[in-house]
């Protein structure tokens, strides 16, 4: 559901390091979109396989500010973001934009009147 | 209710002087083709894999078919993740595919297919140009709210820029925009060089998203995170929108939509970058 409540603006970004949620929360975001997108058999997807190794071979380092953490930790927050907004953009987008437009015949008919009909077609039809 | 009638008018109106001016013939295939071309492709596939190539490419085969790009070459991509990452916007299509929520799989295709032959040199100097417009550059002298809020928000990201590559940006509230002395434009462009050809392309599809050099390069940098980047882009439609409220299929429609391009832009110029397989290297040691 398309939340309408909105964080703060100052408090996000004031750290120099982008301030970004903890690893764990972020892999169980990719998961539980890979679980949306794939269905009930999600662990047998290729992305689930990649993305659990990733995390799994950043977590063993002992060091506090480990660069190549930082940057795998910014780009599975990048996935994150990706994988929910195509889905919430296609949520809003199926809800609002998607029905198209009328037929003539539904159009006439919201008013009450109807398509005028030609005996043997009009000349440019079969 | 008077737009419903009006439009019922001019499509029989469109259909009457369709017929005037083509002949019967190109009629019938005007109408074929225009529908050919918006009719949706349902999905003929079952299972998403990828494949290894000789050479080290990656490629994504859909049900034994080798996908390619609408080009005709064949679709391949430099490292593993980047192919999953396709393989899993292929998977996620249901009955029909819808090709503007696979922004990634556009990425690669432009980069492929350059369809408008643009070489580094080009993108490198579009990207600079963009420099004299930039979002963060351009501010405003009334209402104060707002005056107040771009100081707040824009300037930390301005002082980052200029300490991390040395250069000089202004902002300015006038019509013309800052002034950008040639140094910065050296650095920036010294700095731009060292992307190869598919970071370039990426990095200038999320220039063009959030309208800014100084966002896209602080979020490549991972000085910002990409709702970090889209916030600070949105900076005024989201004071407005505090302001005067919150359209759902409008607001919320195109944050999603400007965060999704964006996020693929990021993912796809980290993916393409050489760092990031050299670091994966130095971890496994």
């Amino acid at each position: 559901m398309p939340g309408s409540r909105r964080a703060p603006l100052q408090s996000q970004h004031r750290s120099t390091m982008a301030a970004l949620s903890s690893p764990l929360r972020v892999c169980r975001g990719i998961l539980k979109e890979l679980r949306a997108i794939q269905g009930p058999s999600y662990k047998k997807s290729l992305a689930y396989n990649y993305v659990m190794d990733q995390f799994r071979k950043n977590k063993v380092t002992g060091e506090r500010y480990c660069r190549a953490k930082q940057e795998a930790h910014h780009a599975s927050h990048t996935y994150l973001c990706l994988l929910a907004s195509t889905r919430n953009h296609l949520v809003l987008h199926n809800l609002y934009h998607g029905k198209g437009e009328r037929s003539p015949e539904e159009v006439a008919s919201l008013v009450g009147l109807r398509l005028p009909t030609q005996p043997g077609g009009k000349g440019w039809e079969k | 209710m008077l737009r419903c009638i009006v439009r019922l008018q001019s499509q029989v109106g469109n259909a009457f002087s369709l017929s005037k001016v083509c002949l019967r013939n190109q009629h019938y295939e005007c109408v074929a083709r225009y529908s050919a071309a918006t009719a949706e492709r349902k999905r003929f596939y079952q299972d998403v894999s990828i494949s290894q190539s000789e050479g080290g490419l990656y490629e994504i085969n859909l049900d034994q078919r080798k996908l390619k790009t609408p080009g005709g070459k064949l679709f391949t991509v430099p490292n593993e993740a980047l192919a999953i990452a396709v393989a899993t916007e292929w998977d996620a299509q249901r009955d029909t595919l819808k090709f503007y929520t696979m922004h990634l799989t556009t990425l690669c295709n432009t980069a492929l297919d350059n369809p408008t032959q643009r070489s580094k040199e080009q993108m490198i100097t579009a990207a600079l140009k963009f420099l004299e417009t930039d979002t963060i550059c351009y501010r405003v002298d009334e209402p104060h709210g707002l005056v107040e809020l771009q100081k707040n928000e824009w300037d930390p990201v301005l002082q980052w820029i200029e300490k991390r590559y040395n250069v000089a940006i202004g902002s300015s509230a006038s019509i013309l925009g800052p002034e950008i002395p040639e140094a910065t434009k050296d650095n920036l462009r010294q700095h731009l060089k060292s992307y190869n050809f598919w970071s370039l392309t990426g990095l200038e599809y999320v220039i063009t998203q959030l309208k800014s050099i100084v966002l896209s390069l602080g979020m490549i940098d991972r000085h910002l995170s990409v709702e970090q980047a889209v916030l600070l882009s949105r900076l005024e439609e989201e004071y407005q929108i505090r302001r005067w409220g919150n359209v759902e299929w409008a607001h919320d429609y195109d944050m999603y939509e400007l965060r999704a391009r964006t996020a693929a832009g990021a993912l796809f110029v980290h993916l393409t970058s050489e760092s990031s397989t050299v670091k994966h290297k130095l971890l496994q040691d």
